[in-house]
Parts: structure tokens; C-alpha cells; sequence
């Protein structure tokens, strides 16, 4: 995977928590979709028609906090997001990106550097971000982790390698 | 070099003769929680297409977040997961009637030292009340651990909370948590094994210790962990769950921590966590005098049999304000009976409190929702926006004992008046 990934930047400050990208009452469906509607919505109908032209999200420290709710991931996929930057992640939530199969990427300086509605794009592979032609680098992912993404996220994954893998043992 | 309470526990679970902060282990954990939405897991291995499971056993399913189904999706959710339950023979399903998942189980002894416990609900580090490391994972990993009976995790650094004790008058372990929420932030422990030590710690009921691992959540931590002694014993044995059952782990006196923090609990005054953020706290002064519309007593942090005792202690004798609703949620099943049992559900009751079943009701939006510009205090561990009904309303929390002298006075209000 050479490609790079990125788009139009929607920019969030510090301590966004999953209760805010995708409420609780909407966590009876796991279609992308479906719950792409209501990302965000706490914070009005102007931020989510912002978030449906973006490609990428840019938060500040201690992104996606809070709940354990994977849905979080899913409704930025949903909504056509195509990664997370953040100056830090919330620990399940970064678990949550990689492996619904969305690169999150821990780049402070790209963060900050990020403008609402400006561009960013992402080499995942090279570890480098730009933003407005300037670029910043991040460590790349460890190759366990680039091959779950890689997979579109951890079921895929267990699907193409893991299942097939148990049946041959099994013979 | 000695080792911390993760890094010795993950080197077990992993079978690891050591581990390192930073390194990446594929870990076997001992038991996985799943609440509500057990369901999706279910529909994830349809989607495989198979029904190997790694070890049936280590599986645990609660139906607490919605409990009894609201509509017939909720319904048709938790019917998917009682029959999947029988199907496979999961022994360790708990339905709508029995209240908070990390209640649950450890009352019925799942939950012991030296296991790793992964959860579908951030909350999972409350288990580390009982000397157990506990960490929140998403259902898609959840899942992957039905199958493969593994997860991959970073070995955390950690950080050594000292709490020196006892309380000042009118604060709990709430308080304590609060405290250290505000002081460190909400990312101040982010990844991190939060160790709990200190004068305060020792002899402190397992309640207590679940408040406070179950907030060190807020911190961002990966785990929290209080180190298993006489109290952790025996409250296991009490629930059958005998010594050579389990084996303890604990911290080396040498174990490199990242940070070290302590905390004067002697001086401590009852906190409050305001509107939006569990950071945003300030000492009871400040804030007291805040008229609310609801008090609600539940969630996993603080609607256990203790909490409703220190609020009914305030509640005895009294009535509520006129329009302030309580609403109490007791956290599991048997915390019930044993309210009703010592006369407390009787007090709340007289005092005007309406008392649901257990689970985790308002905490979870299920019930005792506000409407726009309304206010409530909660003994619950998140004050996000939306999380109880309307965006436009606000969440503040605190103790059990805050909450009840709030209900008293239909304003946010300092316990120690009534103490
Ligand atoms: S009581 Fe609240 S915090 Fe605890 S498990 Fe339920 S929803 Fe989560």
C-alpha cells in the first residue's frame, strides 16, 4: 500500500469523547451508514454537513474518550472519513480505528498545524504527514497492525488468514 | 529491576517469562465481558461463518445496559443472545435481572486476582478492585477473542497513586477520584496501569476500591489495580471462591513507575465534576447552591450496597425537595435484597425516591432522561453531553452522599451539613 490517503480536514479541539461523535441512544445499529446520520450530532446539523464533505478528522489530545463503543470508528467510516489524526488518542478508541480497518495517527505537530477545511494527506507507509505542503513525520505502524489495516480491520483479517488457517489445522 | 503489577500479570497471561512497557504482546485473557451488546459479537461470528470458540468458559454476557428491553429491537437483541447463550452452552449468562455486568460477576466470583479480564465496556478496569487486570476493548476484538483466545496489547507503563488516609469527614473514594481527575486531567493517565497505594488503601472496603478503579477509566487508563490483601480474600470466600483458586500478583517494592502522585485524603473536601467533561472539577464550595431537577444514584461507580447505605444515612428522617426527582438504581440483584433485607430500600423509599430494577438504568440513558435546560447530579462516572436525554441539559456528579443532601435541598449541597 503505497497510495496516500486524506482529503479535506474537519478540526476538533481536545477531549472529544464517543459520546459526542456517536450518541448512546443510536448504538442499537452497527450499519456505517446508519450511524454516519447521527455522528456528531451534539454538536449541530452545521458540524455534520462538515464532517460528510471531509475525508479527514484532526482532533486535539485524548481524542475519542469515554466509551468503549466501537461505533465511534464506524460512523467516521460511515460518513466517508478516511482517517484520524490526533495529537493523542484515548486507548480504546485508537484500538477501535485499527481494527474497524481506520488509520488513526498519533502526529502532534501535523495536528496542530492542521486548518479546519484545508487539505491532508497521509503516507502510511513512509510514516509522513503533509499538511499545506509542509511535512511532519510520525512513527509508522508496526507491521502487525499495517496488516489488520490492511485487511480492512481485525474480522476481515480473522476471516482471510486466521479461520482458513484453523480449518487446515483441523484437516 | 522489579517489575509492576501489568507488567507481571501480562508477561502470565501471555506466557512471557517478562515484560517490558511498550512492548506488544498477544495476551490470553482469562475472561471476556460483553453487556447488551453481546448481540453484535454474535452477529460478527455469523458473519465468519463459524462457531469455533476458543475456550467457552472464559466467555461472560450480561444483559445490564437496557434491561428489560425498551422496544422490540433491544427485545430481539437480547433474544439473540439468550439463545446463542444456550446453543453453545455459555455458562456465564446473566439476563436483564441481574444487573451491572462488572457488578455481577464479581459478586459471583468470576473475577479474581492475577486475570485479565477484557470487556466490551470501558468501565472494565473496576475489576482491579479485586487485584485483577481489567481493560475495555471494542466488540470486533472481543469477538476476535471468542475465536482465537488472544489479543494483542501494549505492555503499559505505570503510575503509582498514593492516597493517605482516612477521609476527611464527608468524602469517599468519589471524591478521592474527582480529585485526581481534575488535578492529572482526563487524558492524565492515558495507557497507563494506574496502581492505587497509601495509607488510605489498606483495609478499604472492596467497594471503595471499585469506585476508585472503575474512575481511573477517566484518566485514560488502561487498567487500575489495588493490591489484593485480607479484604480481597475475604470477600472471595464469601463467595465461595477459596485461596488455591487464584494467584495473587503484586508490584515489587522496586517497580519503575512513570510518575508518582499523591493525594492528602485527610484534607479532602467533597468534589464536583461539572458540565461536560469528568475533569472539570471543583471543591463542593464552589458549586453548591446549583438548583437540579434530578438526582440519580446508579452506575457501576457508585450504586452499590455501600453507596445507597451513605445515602440513605442522610436520607433517614427526611423527604426530598419539592420537584427534585431521585431516582435510585441499585447496581445488581443482590444488593436489592440486601436493601430490602436492612430496612435502606425502605428509607430511600419514605424519603421520595423512586427505585428502579438494577442495571445501569439513567447512566446508560435507559430511563431517567432530562429535557432540554433540565439538571441533574449523578453518582455515575460521565457527565457528557446528551449522555441522560437532551444535548441542552446538564450533568454534574459526585458522591452518594452529595447526592443525597442535593436531593434534600433540591440544590447541589454539601453532605457535612447533614452529618
Ligand atoms: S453503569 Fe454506566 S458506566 Fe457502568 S457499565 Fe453501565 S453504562 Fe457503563
Amino acid at each position: 500500500m503505497t497510495e496516500k490517503i486524506g482529503g479535506k480536514i474537519i478540526k476538533f479541539g481536545n477531549n472529544v469523547n464517543t459520546d459526542v461523535i456517536i450518541p448512546g441512544r443510536y448504538l442499537v445499529s452497527i450499519d456505517p451508514q446508519e450511524l454516519a446520520k447521527h455522528a456528531f450530532e451534539p454538536l449541530g446539523a452545521e458540524v455534520q454537513k462538515r464532517l460528510w464533505a471531509s475525508q479527514v478528522v484532526v482532533g486535539g489530545s485524548n481524542f475519542g474518550c469515554g466509551s468503549a463503543r466501537e461505533q465511534a470508528a464506524t460512523a467516521l467510516i460511515g460518513a466517508g472519513i478516511k482517517a484520524v489524526v490526533a495529537k493523542s488518542f484515548s486507548r480504546v478508541f485508537f484500538r477501535n480505528c485499527i481494527n474497524t480497518g481506520l488509520p488513526a495517527v498519533e502526529c502532534p505537530e501535523a495536528a496542530e498545524a492542521a486548518q479546519d477545511g484545508g487539505d491532508f494527506w497521509l503516507d502510511l507507509d513512509a510514516g509522513i504527514a503533509t499538511v499545506q505542503e509542509k511535512n511532519f513525520r510520525f512513527a509508522a505502524f508496526p507491521e502487525s497492525l499495517k496488516q489488520l489495516l490492511d485487511a480492512g480491520g481485525l474480522i476481515p483479517y480473522i476471516a482471510k488468514y486466521v479461520l482458513p488457517q484453523q480449518r487446515a489445522a483441523k484437516g | 529491576m522489579g517489575k509492576t503489577f501489568a507488567e507481571k500479570v501480562l508477561a502470565r497471561a501471555a506466557g512471557a517469562t517478562e515484560a517490558v512497557p511498550g512492548q506488544v504482546l498477544d495476551v490470553y485473557p482469562d475472561l471476556y465481558m460483553s453487556p447488551n451488546a453481546s448481540w453484535r459479537c454474535i452477529r460478527t461470528m455469523e458473519k465468519l461463518g463459524t462457531d469455533q470458540i476458543y475456550d467457552v468458559d472464559r466467555i461472560a454476557m450480561v444483559m445490564d445496559h437496557i434491561a428489560p428491553a425498551q422496544t422490540a429491537k433491544t427485545a430481539d437483541d437480547q433474544r439473540i443472545c439468550r439463545e446463542y447463550a444456550a446453543l453453545r452452552g455459555i455458562k456465564k449468562f446473566y439476563d436483564v435481572d441481574a444487573g451491572i455486568a462488572h457488578l455481577v460477576l464479581s459478586e459471583a466470583g468470576h473475577i479474581r486476582p492475577g486475570m485479565v479480564v477484557i470487556g466490551s465496556d470501558s468501565h472494565t478496569t473496576i475489576y482491579g478492585a479485586l487485584g485483577a487486570f481489567g481493560t475495555g476493548v471494542g466488540f470486533s476484538e472481543l469477538t476476535a477473542a471468542w475465536v482465537t483466545g488472544k489479543i494483542w496489547m501494549k505492555v503499559p507503563q505505570s503510575l503509582k497513586v498514593v492516597i493517605e488516609g482516612p477521609l476527611a469527614r464527608g468524602s469517599s473514594a468519589k471524591d478521592v477520584m474527582l480529585k485526581l481527575i481534575g488535578d492529572l486531567t482526563a487524558d492524565g493517565a492515558t495507557y497507563m496501569s494506574v496502581e492505587f497505594h497509601g495509607s488510605y488503601i489498606e483495609g478499604l472496603s472492596v467497594s471503595e476500591r471499585m469506585t476508585l478503579c472503575n474512575l481511573a477509566m477517566e484518566l485514560g487508563a488502561k487498567n487500575g489495580f489495588v493490591r489484593p490483601d485480607e479484604v480481597t480474600r475475604s470477600y472471595l470466600s464469601g463467595r465461595g471462591v477459596a485461596p488455591d483458586h487464584y494467584a495473587e500478583l503484586h508490584p515489587d517494592a522496586d517497580a519503575v513507575y512513570v510518575k508518582s502522585v499523591t493525594i492528602d485524603g485527610r484534607s479532602l473536601s467533597p468534589q464536583i465534576a461539572c458540565p461536560h467533561q469528568v475533569d472539570n472539577v471543583k471543591p463542593i464550595e464552589q458549586v453548591a447552591g446549583t438548583k437540579v431537577n434530578q438526582v440519580f444514584i446508579g452506575s457501576c461507580a457508585n450504586a452499590k450496597y455501600e453507596d445507597l447505605v451513605e445515602a440513605a444515612q442522610i436520607l433517614k428522617g427526611r423527604k426530598i425537595a419539592n420537584g427534585v426527582r431521585l431516582i435510585v438504581s441499585p447496581a445488581s440483584k443482590e444488593i436489592v435484597g440486601r436493601i430490602v433485607k436492612d430496612g435502606t430500600f425502605s428509607i430511600l423509599l419514605d424519603a421520595g425516591a423512586l427505585i428502579t430494577n438494577p442495571g445501569c438504568s439513567a447512566c446508560a440513558g435507559d430511563g431517567g432522561v432530562m429535557a432540554d435546560g433540565e439538571v441533574t447530579l449523578s453518582t455515575a462516572n460521565r457527565n457528557f453531553q446528551g449522555r441522560m436525554g437532551s444535548y441542552k441539559a446538564e450533568i454534574y456528579l459526585g458522591s452518594p452522599a452529595v447526592a443525597a443532601a442535593t436531593a434534600v435541598k433540591g440544590v447541589i449541597a454539601d453532605p457535612r451539613e447533614f452529618m
